[in-house]
């Protein structure tokens, strides 16, 4: 690509035709991809008389930040009329610990199963990884029976708890691939060097986890932030998580739909992820492709 | 006294053994070489010794230590791999003081240590670069730094140069070379490669199938190689190895050779009572390159030199000589000659054979007959 050559190819009309060709089609594509959160943000704005009178992309009349106000702050779930604020928070309460735990566990795990294989360590991982595939609503019921004897019924630390434990199959693969990739004579260095396993893990090992860490911040805080199932099954008034309480606030009907301020809290239920995505997107297509490159 | 003591060591992965009974002693300031080809459980040895794997059965000593149980830190070796091993996130400085840092040595001296070592190798304006900015060669000499810092009682060295391009193989050859006669220490170190281990070993030690097939000084492995496999490893061109039946001439002892010309009959005085009793029958003779050539020095009046001629098939220049390849019964035959007596390919060459130091083997068993 960095041959002059390349640059320099004289432009005849085919070839500026074909580029504009690609590049309106591919704007047109972008265009269509967006339009949904195009009107979702245009309706969040829009005064409810305006949304009655206009279509659906038509721009607003004046803009208004009170149905965002309102989704925040005022809106009814259920008999509490207190917006969805509690229940962002709630979110992050869940995936703060859940995102930290089952990463850290995950490095721990994968850490054992690339560099410290001991008999059975091989057929315990394939184990481990069926829990890739388990669908969600396969282990409600057990799952319900557990935190029950736990004592964590519908409780916010019993929803931590089934995410940590969900999300550990998952965090397990994605430390140990990316481990195998690193040499293990380092390992054996380290060994000769007077290193203990926990040493090896925190001065060798850690130092260069970075773009395994994001990618797997990345993965846990999407899954976990979106969830909805384990949501709404493990946990209960009060402690539930946002996606909850948006099906809640939209299914909650006194007098005329509030389109507007459905709108706003759906776009609140969703930044976090755009955000975090939007933030630590690249190190996370660079993470997923460190192991299958040199670097 | 012994540095290190390796004592009937086997060693199993599963079902299939890698190493089938190895004893090795090997002298304080030794220099030992472990060559062979892939697989034959060089590298697996080197990793018992220094106690990254665990022994199936046998004895390993380091000084009069028994060290079977003993975890690889307090072995008192240090290794240096093929990958280099360089810790990524740490300075040049971190990585070798990591090892000292471990051990609680004191800070101050740590610091002299590593100002020491970087000195020895030179490699003091690259203590504050992380691996990452440092050349493939710069990288072999922080390995070998980190190693040098702990001064143990023995080196290990597992294909060091392995990852290094050729020229800067041949440089760091004759660094580790000048490093071992300064520091004295015994190194144990494995190749595949059979220059590096006749250029740099006191003795080597050849394995094939986890079995040591020779061990010994590298001049008589090559003069001397106990069997087909060793004279086949050692020398780069390997050795001529040429079926040849005896046959009695008089009180002589002959070889029956037949080239794409003519057949000759060469008589053998050395080795007599052992040929006699492979009179009428085959066995397989072997002959260095260099002892097929134009012409030696003082040839004349030497009876263990003798013409034979033939068409030659190939030639194959070095600068120095030229390979010209014929064939002796069927055989490819390799022999060095002087660049400006090679003839071409196709034409006819005279050529003189020394069996001054030629050796004999059993077609059966591949073993030297002696």
């Amino acid at each position: 690509m960095n041959d002059p050559m390349f640059h320099t190819a004289p432009k005849t009309a085919g070839v500026i035709a074909g580029r504009v060709f690609i590049h309106g089609l591919l704007i047109l594509m972008v265009l269509y991809f967006l339009l949904p959160f195009i009107v979702m943000v245009l309706t969040s704005l829009k005064t409810m008389a305006d949304i009655r009178t206009g279509n659906l992309i038509s721009w607003p009349r004046e803009f208004t930040l009170d149905a965002w106000r309102t989704a925040w702050g005022s809106a009814c779930i259920a008999v509490e009329c207190n917006g969805i604020k509690v229940y962002f928070w709630n979110s992050v309460k869940i995936v703060v610990p859940a995102v930290t735990i089952s990463t850290l566990i995950g490095a721990a795990n994968g850490y054992v199963f690339s560099k410290w294989k001991f008999w059975g360590s091989e057929v315990l991982f394939s184990l481990l990884l069926l829990g890739c595939f388990i669908p969600f609503q396969a282990i409600l019921l057990p799952m319900a029976q557990t935190l029950g004897k736990l004592g964590l019924s519908q409780s916010l630390a019993g929803l931590i708890l089934v995410h940590i434990i969900y999300g550990l199959a998952f965090t397990t693969l994605f430390f140990r691939n990316y481990y195998v990739t690193i040499p293990d004579e380092l390992v054996k260095a380290a060994r000769i060097d007077g290193a203990g396993f926990f040493r090896i893990f925190w001065k060798i090992l850690l130092p260069v986890s970075t773009p395994i860490f994001v990618v797997c911040v990345i993965w846990q805080t999407t899954q976990i932030w979106n969830d909805f199932l384990f949501g709404v099954v493990f946990s209960a008034g009060g402690n539930q998580p946002i996606t909850v309480a948006l099906n809640n606030l939209v299914n909650t009907s006194t007098g005329t739909k509030a389109y507007n301020v459905d709108m706003a809290a759906a776009i609140i239920a969703a930044m976090p992820t755009l955000l975090v995505y939007i933030v630590a997107g690249k190190y996370f297509v660079r993470g997923l492709t460190a192991g299958s490159v040199k670097g | 006294m012994v540095s290190l003591s390796i004592q009937n060591i086997r060693k199993s992965f599963g079902s299939t053994e890698v190493l089938k009974g190895i004893s090795i002693d090997v002298e304080p300031g030794e220099f030992l070489v472990l060559v062979g080809p892939s697989g034959c459980g060089k590298s697996t040895l080197l990793n018992l010794i220094a106690g990254l794997e665990k022994i199936t059965s046998g004895e390993i000593y380091i000084g009069n230590h028994l060290v079977n149980q003993v975890s690889p830190k307090d072995r008192d070796i240090a290794m240096v791999f093929q990958s280099y091993a360089l810790y990524p996130n740490m300075k040049v400085r971190k990585n070798i003081s990591f090892g000292l840092e471990t051990r609680k040595i004191p800070k101050s001296e740590i610091e002299k240590t590593v100002q020491k070592v970087a000195n020895m190798l030179q490699i003091e304006d690259l203590l504050d670069r992380k691996p990452a900015q440092l050349s493939g060669g710069q990288r072999q000499r922080v390995a070998m730094g980190r190693a040098l810092a702990r001064s143990p009682s023995v080196f290990l060295f597992d294909e060091p140069l392995s990852n290094l391009d050729a020229k800067l193989r041949v440089e760091m050859r004759t660094e580790i070379k000048l490093l071992h006669q300064r520091i004295a220490t015994t190194i144990v170190y494995v190749t595949h490669d059979q220059i590096e281990a006749m250029t740099l070993a006191d003795r080597i030690a050849i394995m094939k199938d986890g079995i040591v097939q020779q061990l010994d000084t590298p001049r008589n492995v090559y003069e001397n190689p106990v069997n087909l496999f060793v004279a086949g490893f050692i020398g780069s061109h390997s050795m001529n190895v040429v079926p040849v039946r005896v046959a009695k001439s008089g009180q002589k002892n002959c070889l029956l050779m037949k080239t794409n010309e003519k057949t000759f009959t060469i008589p053998v005085d050395r080795n007599r009572s052992l040929l006699n009793k492979w009179i009428d029958r085959e066995l397989i003779l072997g002959f260095r390159p260099e002892q097929i050539s134009d012409g030696f020095p003082n040839q004349a009046g030497n009876d263990q030199i003798h013409t034979i001629e033939s068409k030659v098939e190939v030639i194959e220049p070095t600068g120095p000589d030229t390979l010209v390849f014929i064939r002796i019964n069927d055989k490819k035959v390799a022999c060095r000659v002087h660049p400006n007596a090679a003839r071409r390919p196709g034409e006819t060459m005279k050529l003189m054979l020394d069996l001054s130091a030629a050796i004999f083997f059993d077609p059966d068993t591949e073993e030297q007959i002696s």
